[in-house]
C-alpha cells in the first residue's frame, strides 16, 4: 500500500479549506464595479429640482470635483445617509449634486425642505434614464468626479462616517478640496 | 360548471404569471419582436443577481428592458451594439456569458481542467486495476501448488 494515498483526502481538504476562503473573501458580493471609473461623466441633460424648466447639462458641471449622489424618497438608505451629507456641505468645499433618481417632484421638495438640503444642484431624472447611462442599479450611489469631469470612484450603498472618513475625503483632498479636520 | 370555469381563470393567471413581468411594447415588425425577447433573455439583472432582465420585476430590470426596446425599436441597433451598450454602462456582470478577460479566465479554464484532472485520475484508477489483474494472474497456482491443494483436500 502506497504511503502517500494516506494524504489525499488532506489534500482535497485543504483545497476546499482555500476555496472557501477565497469565496468567503469576496466582499461585498452584492456590490458590483462600476465600468464608469476613469470615464467620463456621461453626457446628459436633465431639468432642475427647484426650476424644472432649467435644462442642466453634463458640460456645467464639469470644472471643479464634485460628488455626484443619486438618491430618491422612497429609498430608506438614502435617508440613512442623509445627515452624512449635511455634515459633507458643512465640513467641504466640495460641490455636492443630487440626482433625485426615479421620485416625484413634490416628494422631492419636502424632503428636502423636512431634513436640509445639502445639495449645490438638484437634477431630476423621472424616468430613470440617466440612471441607466450611469450603471445604477439601486439608489443610493454617489460618484466622485475630478474637475475634469471624469468619475475616479464610486460608492454604492450609504455614505457613513467611516466611507466619508477613509474612502471619499482623502480623494477628494488628493483632488484639492478643502475639508474641514473631522474631530473624532 | 362553475368549478371549470374557476380553474381556467386561475390556469389563464397562473400562465400571465409564469412568463414573468408584462411590459406593453410596440414593435415595427416580427423580427424586432423576436430580438427584443432573445436580447432581454440574456442579460443579468444587476440588483437581483440570478435572474435576467426578462424575469425581474425589479424597477431597475423594468428599464433595462426599456432601453433595450428603445435601442433595437428606435436606434436600430444590431445585438452586439445593444451588449457593449449595456456592458459599457454594467460591465461584464450584465452578461450571462462574460467575455474572456484576465479577471474571468479562470471560470472558463477551471471546467477543462477538472476534466483533465478527472481523466488523469480515471487512468490512474484503470492503471492500478490493470496491474492489480496482471498480479493476480501472476499468483495463479502453478502445477507444484495444485499438487498440493489436492493433497490437502483429499486428507480427510
Amino acid at each position: 500500500m502506497n504511503r502517500s494515498k494516506f494524504f489525499v483526502p488532506l489534500g482535497v481538504f485543504g483545497l476546499v479549506m482555500i476555496l472557501g476562503a477565497l469565496g468567503l473573501g469576496l466582499q461585498d458580493r452584492g456590490t458590483l464595479p462600476s465600468a464608469l471609473i476613469d470615464e467620463p461623466f456621461p453626457e446628459f441633460a436633465a431639468p432642475e429640482l427647484a426650476h424644472p424648466d432649467r435644462i442642466v447639462q453634463s458640460r456645467d458641471i464639469v470644472g471643479k470635483p464634485a460628488l455626484v449622489n443619486v438618491w430618491a424618497t422612497w429609498c430608506p438608505t438614502c435617508k440613512a445617509e442623509h445627515d452624512q451629507l449635511m455634515k459633507i456641505a458643512e465640513q467641504s468645499d466640495v460641490v455636492l449634486i443630487g440626482l433625485n433618481y426615479k421620485d416625484e417632484r413634490d416628494k422631492a421638495l419636502r424632503w428636502l425642505a423636512d431634513f436640509g438640503d445639502p445639495y449645490d444642484l438638484v437634477l431630476m431624472d423621472l424616468d430613470g434614464a440617466i440612471g441607466v447611462d450611469l450603471g445604477v442599479y439601486g439608489a443610493p450611489e454617489t460618484f466622485l468626479l475630478d474637475a475634469q469631469g471624469r468619475i475616479v470612484y464610486k460608492r454604492v450603498g450609504n455614505i457613513n462616517e467611516a466611507v466619508w472618513r477613509d474612502d471619499i475625503a482623502p480623494q477628494l483632498r488628493a483632488l484639492g478640496v478643502r475639508i474641514q479636520a473631522v474631530e473624532t | 360548471m362553475r368549478l371549470m370555469i374557476f380553474t381556467t381563470l386561475m390556469l389563464a393567471i397562473a400562465s400571465v404569471l409564469a412568463d414573468g413581468p408584462v411590459d406593453i411594447y410596440q414593435f415595427d415588425n416580427d423580427e424586432q419582436q423576436r430580438r427584443y425577447k432573445s436580447l432581454i433573455e440574456e442579460f443579468r439583472c444587476p440588483k437581483c443577481l440570478n435572474t435576467n432582465i426578462a424575469g425581474s420585476d425589479a424597477p431597475i430590470a423594468q428599464d433595462l428592458r426599456r432601453t433595450v426596446h428603445r435601442l433595437v425599436v428606435e436606434e436600430d441597433f444590431a445585438d452586439d451594439e445593444v451588449k457593449s451598450y449595456l456592458q459599457a454602462r454594467y460591465g461584464d456582470f450584465v452578461l450571462y456569458k462574460p467575455p474572456f478577460n484576465e479577471r474571468t479566465w479562470l471560470i472558463w479554464v477551471a471546467p477543462f481542467a477538472i476534466l483533465f484532472i478527472g481523466l488523469f485520475v480515471l487512468y490512474r484508477l484503470q492503471r492500478g486495476a490493470r496491474m492489480a489483474a496482471d498480479a493476480a494472474t501472476d499468483t495463479a497456482l502453478n502445477e507444484e501448488d495444485r499438487e498440493r491443494l489436492q493433497t490437502l483436500l483429499e486428507r480427510d
